[in-house]
């Protein structure tokens, strides 16, 4: 559940826009489709999604099954200071799925 | 006078033999599956973050440097951005030890087995992709070259030869939409020249990464013809007739396709 990309600019003026792009490894799930022997699958889609800077919310999506599979994030982020970008999402199965990035402000 | 008509005969003979090696497509032709696509998929694949087949290429340098019985890929191929590149561009290719034109996921796998002294992986694994989207990925931008002479021949004329043959309930031969009919629209798709160069590849339909085989699966499916099981010989046989017709081509793995 772990792997994800994730590219942030290396270096980034004090309160620039940056672009923050996250593209996660999920199957998405519709809970449309049937497997082999006719029985529904459930649906498993990551349910919400959300990133703090330095501890604060900045920015959060609840998906449903629109999304396609490995979903790719794209949102801007105003850099205040140097500091990490935390990433957490979790699917309808419950399994929790975290990732980093580092913000430096010149 | 005999002589001049036996020179004569001679040379037509040579001429034709050399024919029977000319390209389905001439080189001037000759267009990767990523010119037929739209905007949105080119600029998917043109954009590594944005491209979701870089997910199974992190997934298989992970693989590449993990021990498996005792060894890695690493431990004995080092770097693989150097040892490698190219390697893709030559698949798939005769392997002496087993007597088989192999390709590239039959390769991993071999070694796998006999040299790592683990289980093969399943054809379509998301750890098997990985591995080959990741071998795949060091050869990006260089020249298809596979050998067709030598031990190598015999596969490469039963690949031509299934190229050619009809198949399945549409009565179809790969030759009749993909030499024939390539640019022409198929419904709403249009119609490649049915390359493998981007594969591993990302089908947006199959919302996964998937072989060439799938790919070649899928069309076999869609002609309504038998489809050989994933990694029967005719398949292999079958992509190294592509990878000899897409030469020149750059490789393009991990490519998106529709």
């Amino acid at each position: 559940m772990a792997d994800s990309r994730i590219i942030v600019p290396p270096t980034s003026r004090r309160d620039e826009a940056i672009e923050v792009r996250i593209s996660i490894r999920h199957g998405m799930e519709t809970g449309y489709r049937t497997d082999e022997n006719g029985k529904p699958v459930p649906r498993n889609v990551i349910r919400s999604f959300a990133c703090r800077y330095n501890g604060e919310p900045v920015f959060a999506v609840r998906m449903t099954s629109g999304i396609a599979a490995n979903p790719y994030l794209r949102f801007f982020v105003t850099a205040r200071e140097s500091g990490t970008l935390d990433f957490e999402w979790i699917d309808d199965a419950g399994a929790r799925g975290t990732a980093q990035a580092p913000v430096k402000v010149a | 006078m005999l002589t001049r008509w036996l020179v004569a005969a001679v040379a037509l003979f040579l001429l034709s033999a050399a024919q029977a090696q000319q390209r389905t497509l001439p080189s001037n032709v000759l267009r990767s599956g990523i010119e037929f696509a739209g905007a949105d998929v080119r600029s998917m694949q043109s954009d590594d973050l944005a491209n979701p087949g870089f997910l199974w290429v992190e997934r298989g340098e992970k693989l590449w440097n993990e021990a498996a019985g005792g060894s890695s890929c690493a431990s004995c191929h080092r770097d693989a951005s150097a040892s490698m590149r190219g390697v893709a561009a030559r698949y798939p290719a005769f392997d002496a030890a087993s007597g088989k034109v192999l390709d590239l996921e039959a390769r991993i796998n071999d070694c796998r087995v006999h040299r790592q002294r683990q289980n093969a992986l399943a054809r379509e694994s998301d750890d098997l992709l990985g591995l080959t989207v990741y071998v795949a990925l060091q050869s990006r931008g260089l020249a298809m070259a596979p050998r067709i002479d030598g031990p190598a021949a015999a596969a490469f004329d039963r690949g031509r030869a299934f190229y050619s043959q009809r198949h399945g309930q549409m009565n179809l031969s790969c030759a009749q939409c993909h030499d024939q009919n390539w640019g022409k629209r198929l419904y709403a798709e249009m119609l490649s020249q049915g390359h493998g160069n981007a594969f591993p590849a990302y089908k947006l339909e199959w919302q996964t990464l998937g072989s060439l085989q799938r790919r070649i699966r899928a069309c076999l499916f869609g002609i309504r013809a038998e489809m050989p099981p994933a990694g029967a010989p005719e398949l292999t046989d079958l992509e190294l007739f592509l990878a000899w017709r897409a030469q020149g081509l750059p490789l393009e793995a991990p490519g998106v396709r529709r």
